[in-house]
């Protein structure tokens, strides 16, 4: 009997223990006080990941682990930083939320002398209620790649206006070869924002407060992108707008797609490529490239706040040399800083994007816009420039949305 | 007596306590987080009453989506299940490599709702000229489609529908293969005897034998209809969004509430537990019609 009893409660402990073990495992662990974590996610140019352990392992300051995240790395994020002390220090885009709840801390001290160095727009778009909660680390962009051998077959300029991209893409169009792809949902996720830039537009007001797009111009401009939806683009491609197969595989003439995908581009069709900004509606409107990227943020649940600004704040503001290597050895991107970026871009199609980014570059994710008032005008659009719907109509919903998102986020 | 019922614990308390961890445990708490403003947190402290019930119920998109599912499993769940039957009938009366065709059938029900989705979308159904399915419709003069990018026709049912069947018609057809196996061989022998025709031999003595596999496989296919996600995300979504159109509730709701962009865990809550409440009601309504039918 008592040797059942002992038994049993030999069970019933191994089974607490099994699940404590489960409880706790949260990786606070097995690594010595004060060791940072550092969470990435997955680039998938071959040699970042090498390259951030390097870094990581010649911070004199303290001892870094890095965290390599495949998957859904933003989900990932988001649940990390509503309960847990790691990582302390992350990649991400800002959001108003993680503000709003206190999640991530203010890096304005970290900059001194260096902010005006950084790409104005890039610092902005990390920026909520005038303090900056992510260093930028490079910078992202989109723009327009075409075939000048194919526009010229076809008796066409690059476009420089939204009528002039109409046309282009029509008589582009040859039925094996499509006059441009943005995507197989007809642009609706990639070309909301320049569409609507390109029209004196934006996601929001300047001060945030209110949906930007409140105007009778932009049922105008979604109607430009029906447009092309009704010929010309190129639907269904086995890969998608963030990846240069289409285009280098003699799919379409045009594509929208990354900077990142230059190398791959330029390797395919030699000098056979040029490059363009999201072209302008009118006057009234601007040519843009939207521009984002991953920036260097800290948790404020990390147990030592202060060590972990240090370390973002020699990674990414003091070593200018593992900035630039991060951002131009592996994938074509941009430094994050001017200075480093203007003598990164060499000739050619480089150097023309690091004209457009400067020039014309707009946030193509503000933290204030929410991922649902984002889905109510994506949805707008989608049915705007896919059915046919009624634009003002569509828009009106989209804007409702819009501004009970603003609310919320001003509650 | 004491022996056996520390036995039964033994066997069954693993698994009573991972259902209780990992079930309803969650359950209740998405129930009471749907009573909260819980944005960016599990544990809330803003209640909000009925607040998100309302704006989910009042959301036209939400509610479009659970009314588009519904027209889908209307359609989705006869078929599934008669295409189902149809196989396990044929199977099971085929004399030689029973067990290969049984095993070629089910073999999809193995595959991945992810790799299926991506061999669908960038292989057989990819819009170019050279996707397999457009390859074979040229043989046949037909025009290249852009079968996921077609709006008008909606084309991308054509993809959405093949898919789901290929997963799942193996499993129910093995749970009708079953059942027909438990139907006693003689009960067609006297019918045989007694003049009776197959089609009558089916109406009368496999179609009741089959009832309750037959709720079984009708309530499944229910419950997978409404809460459809893998083959629809990974066909017609991606990080960046999801199109207006064929959007399952839990999709709308990944991307509005719970997925990487808006954390509103409270609204999110709410609107699964309006589709739980959905799929109950439904359930509930089918099992009455089957009552009534005996």
């Amino acid at each position: 009997m008592g040797a059942e009893l002992n038994r049993r409660s030999f069970l019933v402990v191994a089974g607490l223990l099994g699940l404590a073990a489960c409880g706790s495992d949260t990786g606070r662990e097995g690594s010595a006080a004060g060791t940072l974590r550092h969470w990435y996610h997955a680039y998938g140019e071959d040699g970042v990941q090498d390259a951030v352990r390097r870094y990581a392992a010649a911070y004199p300051g303290a001892k870094v682990e890095v965290q390599w995240n495949p998957g859904d790395y933003d989900s990932k994020i988001v649940t990390a930083l509503q309960n847990s002390a790691v990582p302390d220090v992350f990649e991400a885009q800002l959001k108003v939320d993680w503000v709003r709840q206190k999640q991530v801390v203010p890096l304005d001290d970290l900059l001194g002398d260096t902010r005006d160095d950084f790409v104005r727009t890039l610092l902005d778009s990390q920026t909520v209620d005038g303090k900056l909660y992510g260093i930028p680390q490079a910078i992202d962009t989109q723009i327009l790649y075409y075939r000048p051998s194919l526009l010229e077959k076809a008796g066409v300029t690059p476009p420089k206006t939204l009528d002039e991209l109409v046309e282009a893409v029509k008589r582009l169009d040859t039925g094996s070869v499509r006059g441009l792809f943005a995507g197989n949902d007809g642009g609706v996720a990639v070309l909301t924002g320049p569409l609507l830039w390109s029209a004196g537009l934006d996601f929001l007001s300047r001060d945030g407060k209110a949906p930007g797009f409140d105007d009778a111009r932009a049922a105008m401009v979604f109607g430009k992108l029906r447009e092309l939806n009704q010929g010309g683009l190129l639907l269904g491609s086995p890969t998608d707008w963030s990846d240069p197969g289409a285009f280098v595989n003699g799919l379409a003439a045009m594509q929208w797609t990354g900077l990142w995908n230059l190398p791959k581009i330029t390797a395919a069709l030699g000098g056979d490529v040029g490059v363009l900004p999201f072209p302008r509606l009118d006057m009234a409107g601007d040519e843009s490239v939207p521009v984002g990227a991953y920036s260097a943020m800290v948790n404020a649940r990390s147990a030592d706040v202060a060590a972990a600004k240090a370390y973002v704040k020699w990674l990414w503001v003091e070593k200018t040399d593992y900035q630039t290597e991060f951002a131009t050895a592996f994938g074509a991107h941009l430094p994050a800083r001017q200075s480093l970026a203007a003598k990164t871009a060499q000739n050619g199609p480089g150097r023309e994007v690091v004209e457009f980014v400067t020039r014309s570059g707009r946030i193509a994710a503000p933290a204030r816009w929410s991922s649902r008032a984002n889905l109510a005008l994506s949805d707008a659009v989608s049915r705007i420039a896919r059915e046919g719907a009624d634009a003002a109509g569509e828009l009106g919903t989209a804007l409702d949305v819009a501004r009970d998102e603003i609310a919320r986020l001003d509650r | 007596m004491r022996r056996s019922a520390r036995t039964f614990w033994l066997f069954v308390g693993p698994f009573v306590a991972g259902l209780l961890v990992f079930t309803y445990v969650p359950i209740g708490w998405s129930t009471y987080l749907s009573f909260f403003d819980a944005h960016n947190t599990v544990a809330p402290t803003d209640f909000v009453g009925l607040a998100n019930y309302v704006d989910v119920l009042t959301d036209g998109e939400f509610l479009g989506s659970v009314s588009t599912f519904t027209v889908f499993a209307a359609f989705i769940i006869p078929t599934t299940t008669a295409l189902a039957l149809a196989l396990a009938l044929l199977v099971n009366r085929i004399r030689f490599a029973r067990t290969f065709f049984r095993s070629v059938f089910f073999l999809p029900f193995a595959c991945s709702y992810v790799v299926a989705s991506l061999v669908w979308k960038m292989s057989l159904f990819s819009g170019v000229d050279s996707g397999v399915v457009n390859t074979v419709f040229g043989w046949f003069g037909g025009e290249p489609q852009a079968w996921i990018g077609t709006v008008d026709p909606p084309l991308y049912w054509v993809v959405l529908v093949t898919v789901r069947l290929w997963l799942q018609l193996g499993f129910y057809m093995i749970l009708f293969i079953a059942a027909l196996q438990r139907i006693p061989g003689n009960l067609y022998e006297a019918a045989w005897i007694d003049g009776a025709s197959p089609r009558q031999a089916f109406r009368h003595i496999t179609l009741p034998g089959l009832r309750g596999t037959l709720i079984a496989v009708l309530t499944l296919n229910l419950i997978n209809a409404y809460q459809a996600f893998d083959e629809f995300y990974n066909i017609l979504g991606d990080s960046r969004g999801y199109p207006p159109f064929a959007r399952p509730p839990l999709v709308y709701l990944y991307y509005t509430s719970l997925g990487s962009g808006g954390q509103d865990l409270g609204r999110g809550s709410a609107g699964a537990v309006v589709l739980a409440l959905v799929i109950a009601l439904v359930t509930l309504l089918t099992g009455r019609v089957f009552r009534r039918s005996q």
